[in-house]
């Protein structure tokens, strides 16, 4: 079973990258990008073959290590 | 007085480390990221600047998560001392062993100069030998020092008196200038400057040597 993660910053948390981004962008002759927000996404192959225990262990495994909650929100998809 | 320096994969300043807290009258040992035992007897642990573990995922994440680091936690628990600098500071806040995290720079670039630090506060064995708002000069090198903390925990840190250091002027985007943090009990430090290379008369400052003389004579003494 695999699993997708998807790591954000919180809304809030300045996003200095993103806004090098986007000013980037904007050179580029893109117009109308109000804002950029980068991530992460974390694609895990995992044994588990229950869809709701793997969501759950994969929830635990970003309380501990692949998100840092302090300042970054994450979504856990099973695909 | 005791000191252990940890060394993970792409730890850069763990020598110097160490020979900071030997020059101020500590004995050292040195700790390898797989040992999970510190030496018996440690009173302060030392976690070195440097790029643990490449940087991966998010700086000190990975460090913050191996073994030793489950001693550190003890340790601190215990109401033992640690000294992370640089990046381990960024491991001590992926511990949680202190509050806020470190961003990359506002200005997204590496900084390495020297910077004038402000001694904020005089109330820990680490700066007790400075007095309030005494200027220091010493290194910054880091690419990920944006300390973030939002207005809650700013706040908490202000009464509590735990800022440690703020930058004289902006670096690094960092919420209230802040450049160090100590802990509740402030026996655990976390400052992104480097003072084991303002320690000697050959480094241009001698301004963070004061830091391990204080934590000799503070723990020496008790």
């Amino acid at each position: 079973m695999k699993a997708r993660v998807h790591v954000m910053l919180k809304n809030g948390v300045l996003d200095p990258q993103g806004e090098a981004v986007r000013h980037a962008l904007a050179t580029l002759g893109f117009d109308g990008v109000n804002g950029v927000r980068q991530g992460k996404v974390i694609e895990l192959d995992l044994a588990e073959t229950d869809a709701e225990a793997a969501r759950a262990q994969v929830a635990r495994m970003c309380e501990t290590l692949l998100a840092n909650t302090v300042i970054e929100s994450y979504t856990v998809e099973i695909v | 007085m005791h000191a252990a320096v940890i060394t993970f994969p792409g730890s850069n300043c763990d020598r110097d480390l160490a020979v900071a807290f030997e020059k101020a009258g500590a004995r050292v040992s040195r700790v390898w990221h797989k040992d999970t035992e510190l030496p018996q007897g440690v009173d302060v642990v030392g976690i070195p600047g440097g790029f643990s573990f490449g940087d991966y995922l998010r700086c000190g994440a990975i460090a913050a998560n191996s073994p030793i680091c489950r001693a550190v936690v003890a340790h601190a628990g215990r109401g033992g001392y640690v000294l992370g600098i640089c990046n381990g500071f960024q491991v001590l806040t992926e511990t949680r062993l202190l509050p806020g995290a470190l961003m990359r720079n506002a200005g997204l670039k590496f900084i390495c100069r020297p910077v004038t630090l402000n001694v904020a506060t005089t109330d820990s064995a680490f700066t007790g030998g400075y007095h309030a708002g005494q200027s220091l000069r010493i290194p910054v090198a880091h690419h990920d020092g944006n300390y973030t903390a939002g207005p809650d925990l700013l706040e908490q840190l202000r009464d509590e008196d735990r800022i440690a250091f703020t930058y004289a002027e902006p670096v690094n985007g960092s919420a209230g200038d802040i450049a160090g943090v100590l802990s509740e009990n402030r026996r655990v430090l976390g400052m992104m400057p480097h003072p084991e290379r303002a320690a000697e008369d050959a480094h241009g400052s001698t301004d963070g040597r004061q830091i391990f003389a204080g934590l000799v004579g503070a723990l020496t003494d008790a």
